[in-house]
């Protein structure tokens, strides 16, 4: 990890820089050695049998087959969208959350009546399974005959929207972006807060509006803090699974099949653990790229 | 001083708005556990009813509530504990002494949470069926360690990096070479970020409805896998899931209303020079 | 001599709580009504059986068949008794997963239970799981509103299409058409199948080619998909078998094919708004009779990975026998026994007049035929699924494609086109066309 070598050498080199590094080595090592072993051996096995035919219900044709998985992942008419559906997904909740959030995070730092309480319940959807909010929100909100959505647009005159069917990928944008809503406002919070606030009334003290403020002293204090977000949310919202199992089943047609579950369907559906372990091996694929792109953006226009 | 109670009401208006408006699915899920089934179901939507006990009773005597939720809560709380246990050193490690490779390695982290569960659920069943760790707590505490630990790096790694470099080289030049001192002067301050990023670990824990799932059967089920039992059987069942789902979440709301306030008061730390 | 006292007691109580060592089983089970009335009733099973404790695992439908083939296939031993139906019981028992029930005393009277149901559960002439209960298919209709415009429940689909425009003229609020529209295998599929089957369709010929763009099918989905438009509720693309028994219950729907386990929730005054105003008829055939309702049967099985086999074999004749049908009855009443499985259950008056839905429901299980699901040749057994191990992403492929139909996504013919050319996909990756 270092080049330990050539400090060593040296005669009478400096002694605290060499056991500060001995010392982050041994305090690094369990962490990554523990996540060494926990990444390594999944992927491998996932590697492994990617190149397998390995059908859990049938578990006497086993054998080597090469790129068979792959080609046949790859050519699965489905896959486009699944990936489609995926980019759109984590892209929409994204902008919505961070968007959102950062806005709600400035409220939300405001001296107001019942703050404390206020917060709370800004944060209580975070803290529910995400099962069971697909639920509510199919069951209880968005269904078109027994929904509350539907008596509320129907009380007004306004026609019932059938959300799963005709708009399902946005059904579940809004669902995984109430869930995460709140975890993007804390986060920007907590870093609004640290905000000096000398320099803050520095900055009004030289007449600067709520809007300037906003743009010049907040949001590139926020950089470090959206990026963790970003970052955070992009892990999950890559593999959202639960709310579409639970709403749409990735229909109509493919219209709400990500790449999670697709692979779910060779998984669990198929078991067809050689499929799927090339589905799992293509997900880390575009997760890397997508990442990459981000960070480079990141670091571009947000980081100092 | 007119103008600023105005503006105070203002604000005091839309947030409490907004706060009212995301929390209102949940407000309607707890409204509903006291509706009967067929209530639960009827249009219109009744906000006023006759509430009953029924699902909750109904819920407690088909499962027992308390031993999930316990599984629930050594989970939880001990996975966040392992997970803060091996990051603390490494995370300070890779904040304070960043080499080449830090970013790199912190990307690789994250990188090892970017395979979908599903696809490696084979695998892994087969190696906990052959360390006998299937539908064992101290197994599923593993893997939940595990999982968190590359958001715990990165979330403590970013707070790390907020705290002045100015007070933690004052500490050296007073001596303060040994790891120990260092951790005497660092922990307190980076104490709400620590304090964040478990409670981000305790919910993600507590919400996980994966592994939870697949790796237990009747022993280390926590509540998640209660609340599976609840979902889309045939029949009316809105009512009961309601039920289950808020004495799921009670524990985890009201730690993380008391967590909350020590966050909120601990916050003052950058106005400390 | 106290301490001589102390240590004789202590001896004795280690002993006896060794005597009193139990064995523990683990239960896999689905949470409907009937397990959940199980669960419950197990008490009885474990107080007779003070050795036997009883852990119950209960699971979500698709959640527990997923959980429950992981690991069976991988051999992991986590369950001694498994809840599995009329689709993995045959392909299980073939492959030696499970336990066969070849010993059982003659006063389980194996001989009583109904022959679809117990052939569906036996795979070479082997009974590999005991049925817990079993349903097929019928009509659910509002006797009051049929009254109202003057007609007889449908017998056929020919009938079907005369009274529904009547009977969307005359019911507000109430929607003439209520069928299954969220995809699953089990979910739309099971009712669509049934529909294929008796406009004279098939999925497999004896070659196993899909036959997804066969004139039959066509003629199927366009009918679901016209008369569903224009007679059903919106959002029928997310109502599964749940929110379509909801809708019933709630008033909403005048007519509903589904399965004959509801007909006990539907006609219960406490679970139903309608309970007064139900009626039941055997489900509309299309061109031909076969395959127009369904056979399902949950059903307990022992995995060959199980260490207590003879104690999961007692709870499981007991959980299936005449006295557990009893015992229910005295509990809980004669409307909520399991139903399906026993000719006994049908000879008993009490049942007969609680349940007016009755002699319907074991005439559809009896004249239930999987074998000959179709008036085609057909390589494979099973009414509303095929009994192959690929069926379940079959299904469920197709089974999003008839949603996407239904919500005019997806044009009939693009439908069944993307469905045929996935079943053969994967028929051709399962080796079926090696020859």
């Amino acid at each position: 990890m270092t080049t330990g070598a050539s400090t060593l050498s040296a005669p009478g080199a400096v002694p605290v820089v060499r056991r500060a590094r001995d010392k982050t080595f041994a305090l690094k090592l369990p962490s990554i050695g523990l996540l060494l072993v926990w990444s390594i051996v999944p992927l491998v096995m996932t590697l492994w049998y990617s190149l397998q035919r390995y059908n859990l219900l049938s578990p006497g044709e086993r054998g080597f087959v090469g790129f068979d998985n792959y080609t046949f992942l790859l050519t699965d008419p489905g896959l486009a969208t699944a990936i489609w559906n995926t980019l759109l997904l984590v892209g929409s909740v994204l902008v919505v959350t961070i968007a959102a959030g950062t806005l709600l995070a400035v409220l939300f730092d405001q001296e107001f009546f019942g703050r404390g309480v206020a917060r709370v319940l800004l944060i209580a959807p975070f803290f529910v399974m995400p099962t069971v909010s697909a639920l509510i929100w199919k069951n209880l909100l968005m269904h078109p005959v027994n929904g509350l959505f539907a008596f509320l647009l129907k009380s007004v005159g306004l026609q019932t929207i059938d959300w799963f069917a005709d708009l399902p990928l946005t059904a579940i944008a809004i669902i995984v972006a109430w869930q995460w809503l709140p975890f993007a406002t804390l986060i920007l919070l907590t870093a609004i807060q640290a905000l000096d606030p000398e320099r803050k009334e520095a900055a009004r003290m030289d007449g600067a509006g709520p809007i300037s403020m906003f743009v010049f002293i907040i949001l590139p204090h926020l950089g470090r803090a959206i990026s963790v977000v970003i970052m955070i949310e992009l892990l999950f919202l890559l593999s959202i699974f639960a709310e579409i199992f639970v709403t749409t089943s990735g229909g109509p047609g493919n219209a709400s099949t990500n790449l999670p579950f697709l692979i779910y369907r060779y998984a669990l559906l198929d078991f067809d653990v050689g499929g799927a372990s090339a589905g799992g091996v293509l997900a880390i694929v575009l997760a890397n790229i997508v990442a990459i792109f981000l960070m480079r953006f990141l670091s571009r226009t947000i980081e100092a | 001083m007119n103008r600023a109670l105005t503006r105070k009401w203002i604000w005091t208006v839309l947030a409490w708005g907004v706060a009212l408006l995301v929390f209102f699915p949940i407000f309607w899920m707890v409204l509903t556990s006291f509706k009967t089934e067929i209530e639960a179901v009827s249009t219109p939507p009744r906000l006023f009813f006759q509430p009953t006990l029924e699902n909750y009773v109904a819920v407690q005597q088909r499962a027992n509530y308390f031993s999930y939720a316990w599984n629930s809560l050594y989970l939880s709380f001990g996975s966040t504990i392992v997970a803060l246990v091996i990051a603390v050193p490494a995370t300070y490690a890779m904040a304070f002494f960043p080499t080449r490779r830090t970013k790199d390695t912190l990307l690789w982290m994250l990188s090892t949470k970017f395979m979908p569960p599903v696809g490696v659920l084979v695998p892994i069943y087969i190696i906990f069926r052959d360390l006998h760790l299937l539908d064992v707590r101290e197994g599923l505490l593993i893997v939940y360690a595990l999982i968190n630990l590359p958001i715990v790096v990165w979330m403590l790694f970013s707070f790390f990096k907020e705290v002045p470099r100015e007070i933690l080289e004052a500490g050296r030049m007073d001596g303060a070479v040994a790891r120990d001192e260092l951790f005497h002067l660092l922990l307190p301050l980076a104490l709400p970020g620590i304090a964040s990023t478990s409670l981000l670990a305790i919910i993600l824990s507590w919400n996980e409805a994966f592994w939870s799932l697949n790796l237990t059967a009747s022993q280390a089920g926590p509540l998640t896998f209660f609340i599976a039992s609840f979902s889309s059987p045939e029949g009316l069942f809105w009512a009961k899931l309601s039920a289950a789902s808020t004495m799921a979440i009670a524990p985890i709301l009201v730690f993380g209303w008391m967590s909350q306030r020590q966050l909120v008061r601990g916050l003052t730390f950058g106005a400390v020079k | 001599m106290h301490t001589l006292k102390w240590l004789l007691a202590a001896f004795a109580s280690v002993v006896a709580s060794a005597a009193f060592a139990q064995t523990q089983l683990n239960i896999a089970t689905v949470n409907n009504s009937d397990m959940i009335i199980m669960q419950r009733l197990s008490k009885e099973f474990e107080a007779a059986h003070p050795d036997i404790k009883l852990n119950w695992v209960v699971l979500e439908e698709n959640v527990l068949r997923e959980r429950v083939t992981t690991d069976i296939a991988t051999k992991g031993g986590s369950f001694d008794v498994l809840t599995i139906g009329t689709y993995e019981a045959p392909i299980w028992g073939k492959k030696d997963w499970l336990v066969p029930f070849d010993d059982l005393p003659a006063s389980y009277d194996v001989d009583g239970l109904i022959k679809p149901i117990r052939d569906g559960l036996s795979a070479n002439g082997k009974l590999y799981a005991l049925p817990f209960y079993g349903e097929s298919s019928f009509t659910f209709y509002r006797k009051d509103l049929f009254d109202q415009v003057g007609a007889q429940p449908p017998k056929t689909y020919a009938e079907l299409d005369q009274v529904l425009p009547k009977l969307k003229a005359a019911a507000k609020g109430v929607y003439p058409l209520c069928l299954r529209g969220k995809p699953g295998w089990g979910e739309n599929m099971a009712y669509f199948d049934t529909l294929v089957n008796t406009m004279g369709g098939r999925w497999f010929d004896e070659k196993w080619e899909p036959q997804l763009t066969t004139p039959a099918w066509k003629k199927a989905l366009t009918w679901y998909v016209d008369n569903m438009k224009k007679y059903g509720p919106p959002g029928a693309s997310s109502n599964g078998h749940n929110e379509n028994r909801a809708l019933f219950a709630t008033g909403k729907c005048a007519l509903w094919i589904d399965a004959t386990s509801a007909a006990g929730y539907i006609s219960n005054p406490k679970d139903s708004q309608v309970a007064d105003k139900v009626a039941y008829a055997v489900a509309p055939t299309g061109t031909v009779p076969n395959g127009a309702q369904w056979l399902w049967s949950w059903a307990l099985g022992i995995p060959a990975s199980t260490k207590h086999v003879q104690e999961a074999k007692a709870f499981v004749e007991w959980a299936t026998s005449k006295d557990y049908i009893q015992l229910v009855a005295k509990s809980d009443g004669w409307t909520v026994v399991p139903p399906g499985t026993r000719t006994w259950t049908y000879e008993q008056p009490e049942y007969l007049q609680a349940a007016p839905f009755a002699k319907l429901t074991l005439q559809a299980i009896q004249q239930a035929d999987p074998i000959h699901s179709s008036a085609l040749p057909i390589p494979y057994t099973g009414v509303q699924f095929v009994g192959i191990p690929e069926f379940q992403a079959i299904g469920t492929y197709v089974g999003q494609q008839v949603a996407a139909a239904l919500v005019g996504k997806e044009s009939v013919a693009k439908a069944l086109e993307l469905s045929q050319a996935f079943t053969k996909r994967t028929m051709q990756r399962a080796g079926y066309y090696k020859k």
